[in-house]
């Protein structure tokens, strides 16, 4: 397959301009999750074509109907497996993973837990609303304890996942928190995630505007603290990253926790890749090595 | 009858019953002659009760039948269980130090090695599995070469002591033998063939190899992991990216995204892997991209009896995902078919773009075969389908899911400049546009429910129609499905020689089902007779349900062994007899 010759800035956002419009609620997080993503994509000059978008299901799911790259819309709680195979059967795409937390974080989550630790080189952006959305407003992996919601009409009485916390443990080699509603640094930060050789995690708050009533725009908004803003903190210092994921309240902290460069990504490891992409490798066995699989038999 | 000669060699697991066994294998094949082997185990690593059969001869053996002409017990459980086996002219072979054998049928010889004088047993541990190999060979007429060279390859990964040990052991066993045993009154006999001996699993392997898979998940359970052993051990000489997921959910959602970015991918489960599959079948069929799963089948429910076969599975299969979709399945006939039938259903999946499921089962997944090499053709026709591949300039916009007479819409792989697309597990329009939220749309929903369920037609025109084995009108007609070929053909055999005529109906393609063709079939037949290796006669309902055809009666088993001729050729017997129309032999090797 030949490649076209990109003339530099060539690609504008409106390449990512997806064929419909997003049919999320006014107001919903993740249309500021959108525009970071495809601001990210035009400031990294990432051909459309070269970007596999993948999600499972949940309103944030729908995400690769918005933006114009080869999408891939799965099964609830099913992108990061897809999104693996996807990545290892042509490792030259950038592949995106979208989706929600309870996509992620709960039908999922046994996928989650192995994308990381076998560091897939994957961006996993997950808009976290703490709520199920879609179905119109049950508790999710990340509501918070005694919220209201429809299956927990007394106030939730199960403590939430923490997703950084989680992605810590699991070994995930970068790990980052942004907030919709601040553009710039979570451009930077999806940006930064898609730079990295390996399994990059962002847990996004999202907030719904419709369901969660708690974890609004507003409520975040004098809470998040950038990482980026102390001088002190070290992003390489794992148990540093594990201390600040711990916090939850007044101050929330965002921006990247962690990230390490010396673990090789999974496709990296695969000697079968030596040659080149595997969509692009001959798929005949040459009649050496059949022979010999026969003549193992006899 | 066919001439055959049958060993019989058992023990606790952990002490060594398959190394024989293998051994055997290929001293059999390599004289030239045809081999079935079938290991009868449970789930247990250390203890319990083992017992491989290898039942060869100069004729094609399609199946083991339960009778021994020698057995090798490895401890004293297994001569209890199997002496019974032996009838006039078969022989036991043991370790006279620990096995003490009742009393045989008049005409078996008892063959007592007398092993701690002839080898140094607190060295060796299985020096009594050793000495009894070369003490069969020789009862069985097979020069002492031939085990030597086995044994050396054997070996060959450890010290030249080792094999200078195993060596002499098998040829004091061997003279021993000739000096003390009298040899068989049927010396095996020698060919000019040349045999490779398979398991179903590897041949699955292989057949996926040779279909040009690129890509191979799976999440062990027995019995399909030997598909990824074979894949795991030779991922790199055949260039197949091989990954151990999960769960069987992650396996296949991997395989569908593999293939989704462009390779042939493939994965193999149990029925119990397969029921966390099934949501993945229906996103390969809505998606439109072709996967194909293996299913060994178990004997179930649940976990069921994870070492013992079955044909239980085929309603699972049937059911499999919700809504109406485009696929096929097909049973492979026995281990040589296991290779062929995977380039074939990689092609009509490839050019379909639908899920394609291989209904094996224990028997043949993990049991042995000869095979011709010449059969194993590792550059069979590949058809990838319809796709665009294209790099240049204009192009109408593309549409994936484009409304066509045949149902299907030339793929894009990604990463073609100027074809991006969403392709969806919702339903979407042409465009990938989804329809299932905001551009609901009864009438693109119902086009695009019919142009998916079109391909049907193209698979059912794909796939040949069965045929009949044997006189075009018989007596009996026996009808199977997948494993049960071989022991089908066997007993048709049996029962010609018996004075009673058969014919044979083997079903390899379940679906689409040529419904048309078997009942133009069935319908001439005198006494119509459904095999199966399951308790509810799952083909005899699909058939019902697809055709409206009832057979005269139904021959089942579901104990977790494989049938044997004898009983089929009882059960027409005591059938056409008009005793029953349900038989349900009993096994009588107790395993």
């Amino acid at each position: 397959m030949a490649t076209e010759i990109i003339t530099p800035n060539a690609i504008t956002m409106a390449d990512f301009k997806g064929r419909v419009e997003p049919d999320w609620c006014p107001g919903c997080g993740d249309y500021g999750v959108l525009a970071a993503v495809q601001k990210a994509l035009v400031e990294l000059q990432i051909p459309q074509h070269e970007v596999a978008t993948i999600s499972g299901i949940g309103c944030s799911s729908n995400f690769p109907g918005f933006i114009e790259t080869y999408g891939m819309h799965t099964l609830h709680g099913r992108s990061l497996p897809v999104a693996t195979g996807v990545k290892m059967a042509n490792h030259a795409l950038t592949v995106l993973v979208t989706g929600g937390d309870g996509d992620g974080f709960g039908i999922g989550c046994g996928h989650f837990v192995h994308a990381m630790r076998r560091n897939v080189d994957l961006t996993y952006l997950v808009m976290d609303n703490q709520i199920y959305g879609l179905t119109t407003g049950q508790t999710s992996p990340t509501s918070r304890l005694a919220m209201k919601t429809k299956t927990t009409p007394f106030g939730n009485v199960e403590r939430p996942v923490n997703p950084v916390a989680l992605a810590l443990a699991a070994g995930a080699t970068y790990v980052a928190r942004g907030f919709s509603a601040d553009q710039k640094h979570l451009t930077e930060l999806v940006k930064n995630a898609i730079a990295h050789k390996g399994f990059s995690f962002i847990d996004i708050f999202s907030p719904c505007i419709t369901y969660n009533h708690d974890n609004t725009i507003p409520w975040f908004r004098p809470r998040v603290k950038k990482l980026e803003d102390n001088p002190a903190y070290d992003s390489t210092d794992w148990t540093a990253a594990m201390e600040q994921a711990q916090l939850w309240g007044d101050e929330i902290p965002i921006g990247k926790f962690f990230e390490r460069t010396d673990v090789p990504s999974l496709h990296s490891l695969e000697p079968v890749l030596n040659s080149g992409p595997l969509v692009h490798q001959s798929n005949r066995i040459p009649a050496d090595i059949a022979k010999s699989f026969i003549d193992e038999l006899m | 009858m066919r001439q055959s000669f049958s060993i019989g060699i058992g023990g606790a697991a952990g002490q060594g019953v398959a190394t024989p066994g293998d051994i055997f294998a290929k001293i059999f094949s390599r004289r030239g002659l045809h081999l079935n082997a079938y290991n009868a185990y449970q789930s247990i690593i250390r203890g319990g009760h083992t017992f491989l059969t290898i039942r060869t001869g100069p004729d094609k053996i399609t199946s083991t039948d339960g009778r021994m002409d020698l057995l090798i017990p490895l401890n004293q459980d297994t001569v209890d269980r199997h002496l019974r086996l032996l009838s006039a002219g078969g022989a036991c072979l043991y370790n006279a130090d620990l096995i003490h054998p009742a009393t045989p049928v008049e005409g078996v010889q008892l063959c007592p090695l007398p092993v701690s004088k002839l080898a140094d047993i607190s060295r060796n541990k299985v020096a009594q599995n050793t000495l009894a190999m070369g003490a069969a060979l020789s009862m069985v007429g097979v020069g002492f070469a031939a085990l030597e060279s086995v044994l050396e390859e054997q070996f060959r990964k450890k010290t030249q002591a080792v094999i200078d040990e195993n060596v002499s052991l098998a040829r004091a066993g061997y003279d021993y033998a000739t000096q003390n045993f009298k040899p068989f009154a049927w010396p095996l006999p020698l060919t000019d063939a040349r045999y490779a001996v398979l398991s179903g699993n590897g041949a699955m392997a292989m057949g996926g190899a040779a279909a040009g898979v690129k890509f191979y998940s799976a999440y062990p359970m027995s019995p399909s992991t030997g598909v990824l052993h074979w894949m795991a051990e030779h991922a790199r000489e055949a260039e197949i990216m091989v990954r151990q997921v999960e769960d069987e959910i992650g396996v296949i959602n991997m395989a569908i995204g593999a293939s989704h970015a462009g390779v042939r991918s493939m994965c193999a489960t149990s029925g119990g892997g397969f029921a966390l599959m099934s949501e993945g079948l229906g996103l390969s069929a809505q998606a439109e991209i072709p996967v194909v799963v293996i299913d060994c089948q178990r004997a179930g429910p649940s976990t069921g009896v994870p070492t013992k076969t079955e044909q239980g599975d085929l309603w699972q299969m049937l059911g499999a995902a919700f809504g109406d979709y485009p696929r096929v399945i097909a049973a492979p006939l026995d281990i040589a078919d296991c290779f062929k039938l995977m380039p074939e259903i990689f092609n009509i999946t490839d050019r379909f773009q639908c899920p394609g499921i291989v209904l094996c089962d224990l028997l043949l997944a993990e049991g042995r075969l000869s095979v011709d090499p010449a059969e194993i053709d590792f550059h069979p026709a590949i058809d990838r389908g319809e796709m665009i591949t294209s790099n240049g300039g204009e192009h109408a916009p593309y549409l994936r899911y484009k409304i066509t007479d045949s149902g299907v819409s030339p793929r894009v792989i990604p990463g073609l400049p100027g074809y991006t697309h969403v392709v969806s597990s919702d339903e979407h329009d042409e465009d990938g546009v989804l329809i299932s939220d905001a551009y609901t749309n009864h009438a693109k929903r119902r086009a695009m429910m019919e142009k998916r369920m079109r391909k049907m037609q193209g698979i059912a025109a794909a796939i040949p129609p069965p045929q009949l084995i044997g006189p075009p009108t018989a007596d009996v007609t026996l009808v199977g499905w997948g494993s049960t070929f071989g022991v089908i053909d066997e007993a048709c055999e049996l029962l010609r020689e018996q004075g009673i005529s058969a014919n044979h109906l083997p079903i390899r393609w379940l679906v689409p089902l040529h419904g048309e063709a078997i009942l133009d079939i069935l319908r001439n037949a005198r006494h119509t007779l459904i095999v199966e290796n399951n308790f509810s006669g799952q083909f005899a309902r699909y058939l019902r349900s697809e055709t409206s055809f009832v057979p005269t009666g139904h021959i089942r088993k579901y104990d977790g062994e494989p049938f044997f001729p004898q009983h089929i050729v009882q059960a027409v017997k005591d059938q056409l007899a008009g005793k029953t129309t349900l038989s349900i032999p009993a096994h009588e090797v107790m395993v």
